[in-house]
Parts: C-alpha cells; sequence; structure tokens
C-alpha cells in the first residue's frame, strides 16, 4: 500500500500515513457492511427456523432491512438517565465498537493481505478480546440501575472465565504451527491432514481443541446458549437497558463485530483460513478471499443455528462449564499436544 | 514518528497516573489506571518488547484490572469517611513514600552510574540475533532461569490454592453440593407426573 501512494509522488512519511489510513478505511467499512449483512442473515435463519419468512419487506427479499433500522436509531433520541455516571455512560459504547474494530488490524484476509503483519499477532487478538469487557461493564456500572449492573457482574466473570480455556486453547495451535502470526499458522495449516486436507481440524489432538473453542468462543461474545448478561427473563435487557438510539446501535454493531471477528478465528486458526479445505490445484482457481469469506459464514450460520435451538444455560452450569470441565481438559491437551510434539518433531 | 509516539505513551502515562490518585470517584481512579497499564504497553512496544506489551494488557488489563473493577463497583466507598482517617494513617502513607523515593533514587543512580548489563558476564543472555521476540524469551525462561520460572510459577499455584482454602473455610456443612450427573440423566417423565385427585384428596408430592 505504501509503495502505491509513493509511486503516485508522495514522500515516504506521507505514502505510509495515506496507505495506513486507507487500508483502515479498506477494512472498517466492508467489516460494517458485513455486520450488516450478518444480522440480516442471523434473523433470515432463525426465521427459517422457526418456520416463518424473517425481514422480507425493506429492499429485495429485505436485504436492507439492517440499513432501515440503522437509519431508525439514528434518527432516534438519544436518553441519558439522569442519575447515570455520563461521561462514562457514553464511554462504554464508544469502547465496546472500537475494540470490536481494533482486532481486525491482524486477520489476514488473503495471502498477504493483512493491514498489520506483527509477530503477536495472535496474542493480540486475545489482548483486544479481553478489552471487550470493559465496555459492558463500564455500561452496567454508569447505568445505576440494578438489572445492567447485575448484567456488568455476570459478564465480567464469564468472559475472564472463558478466557483462560482460550488461552490455553491457543497454546495448543500455537504449539503446532511454532508461530504467533495469523498468516504463518495459516500456512502451516497447509496439507496439514494427510497431506491433503487444509486445517487443524483433521487432527486428533486439535480437533477437541477446536470444539472446546467453538463453545468458548460463543460463551465469550454472549451469544445463546450463553446470553446471560442479557437473557431478557431475568434481566430485562442487561447492560443495554438504559441505552437508546446510537448508542445502543454501537453496542449492538459491536457486538456482531465481535462475532465476526471470533468466526474468522474459527476458521483461521483450525480450518485453513484462505486455503481450499482441500489441497487440490483446481481449487486454488477461487481467491483466498472467497475462501476465508464462506468458511467465515459458515461458521456464522453455525453461531445462528444455535441460537435458534438450544436454549439458554444457567448461570451456575456455564461457570461449571468454563472452570472444571473446559479448563482442566484444555490443561490436560497443553501438555498431550507438546508432549506429542516432542515426541514427533523435536526429538 | 517514534519520538512522537514515545512522548505520546509517556505523557499519558504520567498523566493518567495522576488522575488514578486524583480522581474522586474510586472507579474512575481505576479507569485510569487501566489508561496507564495500556500506555505502558505502548511504550514496551516501542522498544521492541511487543510480546511482554502483549501480555501486560492480557494479564493486567484484561483480567487483574477487571477483577479490581469489579471489587471496586461492588464496594460502596464513602470518601467523607475516608478522608476522617487521613491523619490517623499519615505517618505509615509518609514512610512508603519516602522509601519508593529512595529506591527511585537508587535506580537513577544505578543508571547513571553505566550501561545496564541486562545478562550474565559471558553474554549469552542477550536476545538471538534474527529471532522474534517470544523465542528469545522462551529459549531464556525455559534454559537458564528455569529454577527461577518454576519456582514463580509453585508460589503462584500455592497462593490460589491458599485463596481457594480461605474461601471454603467454615462454610464445608452449609454448602449444598450438586450432583451434576444425576442433573443431566433427569428426564421428563420422572420429573412431571399427571395425577387425578379426588375431590377433598391431596396430592402427595
Amino acid at each position: 500500500m505504501t509503495e502505491f501512494f509513493q509511486n503516485l509522488g508522495l514522500s515516504y512519511e506521507w505514502a505510509l500515513f495515506v496507505g495506513m489510513v486507507s487500508g483502515i478505511l479498506l477494512i472498517a467499512f466492508p467489516v460494517m457492511l458485513a455486520v450488516a449483512l450478518v444480522i440480516y442473515m442471523d434473523r433470515k435463519v432463525l426465521g427459517a427456523v422457526m418456520m416463518r419468512r424473517g425481514p422480507n419487506v425493506v429492499g429485495p427479499f429485505g436485504i436492507l432491512q439492517s440499513f432501515a433500522d440503522g437509519l431508525k436509531v439514528f434518527l432516534q433520541e438519544t436518553i441519558i438517565p439522569s442519575a447515570a455516571n455520563k461521561g462514562i455512560f457514553l464511554l462504554a459504547p464508544i469502547i465496546t465498537f472500537t475494540v470490536a474494530l481494533l482486532a481486525w488490524a491482524v486477520i489476514p484476509f488473503a495471502d498477504g493481505v493483512v493491514l498489520a503483519d506483527i509477530n503477536v499477532g495472535l496474542l493480540y487478538v486475545l489482548a483486544i478480546s479481553s478489552l471487550g469487557v470493559y465496555g459492558i461493564t463500564m455500561a452496567g456500572w454508569a447505568s445505576n440501575s440494578k438489572y445492567p449492573f447485575f448484567s456488568a457482574m455476570r459478564a465480567a466473570a464469564q468472559m475472564i472465565s472463558y478466557e483462560v480455556s482460550i488461552g490455553f486453547i491457543l497454546v495448543c495451535v500455537v504449539l503446532f504451527a511454532g508461530s504467533f502470526n495469523l498468516s504463518e499458522i495459516v500456512n502451516a495449516q497447509k496439507g496439514h491432514g494427510f497431506g491433503f486436507i487444509n486445517g487443524y481440524y483433521f487432527n486428533l489432538l486439535l480437533f477437541p481443541m477446536w470444539v472446546l473453542f467453538f463453545i468458548s468462543s460463543l460463551a465469550e461474545t454472549q451469544r445463546a446458549p450463553f446470553d446471560l448478561t442479557e437473557a431478557e427473563s431475568e434481566l430485562v435487557a442487561g447492560y443495554q437497558t438504559e441505552y437508546s438510539s446510537m448508542a445502543f446501535a454501537l453496542f449492538w454493531l459491536g457486538e456482531y463485530a465481535n462475532i465476526l471477528l471470533m468466526c474468522s478465528l474459527n476458521t483461521l486458526l483450525f480450518f485453513g483460513g484462505w486455503l481450499p479445505p482441500i489441497e487440490w490445484e483446481p481449487l486454488y482457481m477461487v481467491p483466498g478471499f472467497i475462501w476465508f469469506l464462506l468458511k467465515t459464514v459458515f461458521f456464522f450460520f453455525i453461531f445462528s443455528w444455535i441460537w435458534a435451538t438450544v436454549p439458554r444455560y444457567r448461570y451456575d452450569q456455564l461457570m461449571r462449564l468454563g472452570w472444571k470441565v473446559f479448563l482442566p481438559m484444555s490443561l490436560l491437551f497443553v501438555v498431550l499436544t507438546s508432549g506429542w510434539l516432542m515426541f514427533t518433531r523435536y526429538g | 514518528m517514534t519520538v512522537f509516539a514515545f512522548y505520546m505513551f509517556a505523557a499519558l502515562v504520567i498523566a493518567s497516573g495522576a488522575f488514578t490518585i486524583l480522581a474522586r470517584n474510586p472507579v474512575h481512579s481505576v479507569l485510569w489506571l487501566i489508561l496507564a497499564f495500556f500506555n505502558a504497553a505502548g511504550l514496551m512496544v516501542l522498544v521492541g518488547a511487543e510480546f511482554l506489551a502483549m501480555l501486560l494488557i492480557v494479564v493486567y488489563v484484561g483480567a487483574v484490572a477487571v477483577l479490581f473493577l469489579f471489587v471496586v463497583m461492588m464496594l460502596n466507598i464513602d470518601f467523607a469517611e475516608l478522608r476522617a482517617g487521613f491523619m490517623k494513617n499519615a505517618p505509615l502513607g509518609v514512610a512508603i513514600a519516602v522509601i519508593l523515593l529512595a529506591e527511585l533514587v537508587l535506580g537513577i543512580g544505578a543508571y547513571r552510574a553505566g550501561k545496564l548489563e541486562l545478562g550474565t558476564p559471558l553474554g549469552d543472555a542477550a536476545p538471538i540475533a534474527g529471532a522474534s521476540n517470544t523465542e528469545s524469551l522462551g529459549a531464556l525462561i525455559y534454559t537458564k532461569y528455569l529454577f527461577l520460572f518454576e519456582v514463580a510459577g509453585v508460589i503462584l499455584l500455592v497462593a490460589m490454592i491458599g485463596a481457594i482454602v480461605l474461601t471454603h473455610r467454615g462454610q464445608r456443612s452449609t454448602r449444598g453440593h450438586q450432583n451434576i450427573a444425576k442433573q443431566n440423566a433427569r428426564r421428563p417423565q420422572d420429573a412431571t407426573v399427571n395425577v387425578k385427585p379426588e375431590v377433598g384428596q391431596g396430592v402427595e408430592l
């Protein structure tokens, strides 16, 4: 990108700056567009599962429904409760939204198509996703209302619990790939299964880890069946209860951007990212970006499928699953994986 | 560019550190502290320690500070009460401040005495040339500093066990333990019965 702008006659610094800004815009706008379409898809899948039509009025097949909703919340009045802590109340949705976009900086959409190809890419994603909890906690506290506060407490406990096991699962993947760089992790998956399957899911040590990672990513993004932070039967609407208008929309967009991020992480870490599913020359005719998109959308479909089918967990069940099942299992697999690699690869 | 970034991060660390102390609301204090952690991580990235920077964010911002915030939000701290006890604790505070200041002066003195030798006289603690600092750090702590590293791990384990024992002490009998397998094995036909009681008769539960 920098070279392209340098060829247009800019000095190196300006070319770097303009290149970075346009790179950021090139990621942020498509991500926002994808979020709008994915919300539509979510509602369509839910509708299909419940044997109804879903959104079908605005635009062809109702595809513009999300944009109409966006316009609606944009025109609504922003209400700030008089007892709220104003600064933090307004800061919380901004943080949620910003953090949801930040992590996309290190996601490789295709071979070499990544804004920041840093060595610690995976750790960066982990660090940024651990920041997501602040938006929710601050929103819950600043609302100065009991249900949002309960929701904030739940969110903090839930996200910290599942981050621990996600960390250990990532360690397994990193051990196999030998790098924290997301592009290198994807490249290491090339022909991993018997030399023709691209992806770590075809590995007895990593497949259980993928299952744990998928369930943990449901918990991390507070999707059903782990959506206890906005359990409407108990907590009204959770931390968003007091929010209206754009502030509410920012939470919504941030939440879906996070879900998409988790779907793309599933793709990148276990299902070969931009590589075609099978190592077969004609499949490389399809651009890597399309494979990445297809896999990510597939995972999103599973997310909404689960939302439509599985009832909500009880809170103590959620905590038990995180600490007493996932944590010991992922720890065991870290030991098994490193032992296996010691035995086979490093001798 | 780097100079600009350095002064921005450094100024923000100092400013948010100051606001941590000056903020009237304890929750605001914690949030300022988090901003300080964040900018410190930025400084670490600037000196090329990106692995440590990410760990700082994951561990301190992502876990420790969240629990901090958690506790501070739950406590309803009354500031007038805290201020009333100010003079009582003043000598202790002054003592700690003096110790910290002395350490700072010593540290600056040590720094001015010469270039800091990070590592051993043999120089085998230097980062591996060409390797990322994740690999360099791993190569060091799993070979040369293995003992210290494991001792640190054992200390943390002991602390964790201690915390768990403290929370469980004295409530062993009152806690009802759930049998998860029993809960999962429960089926609708075990849980529901269809009865038609006669008039004037109760239902046995």
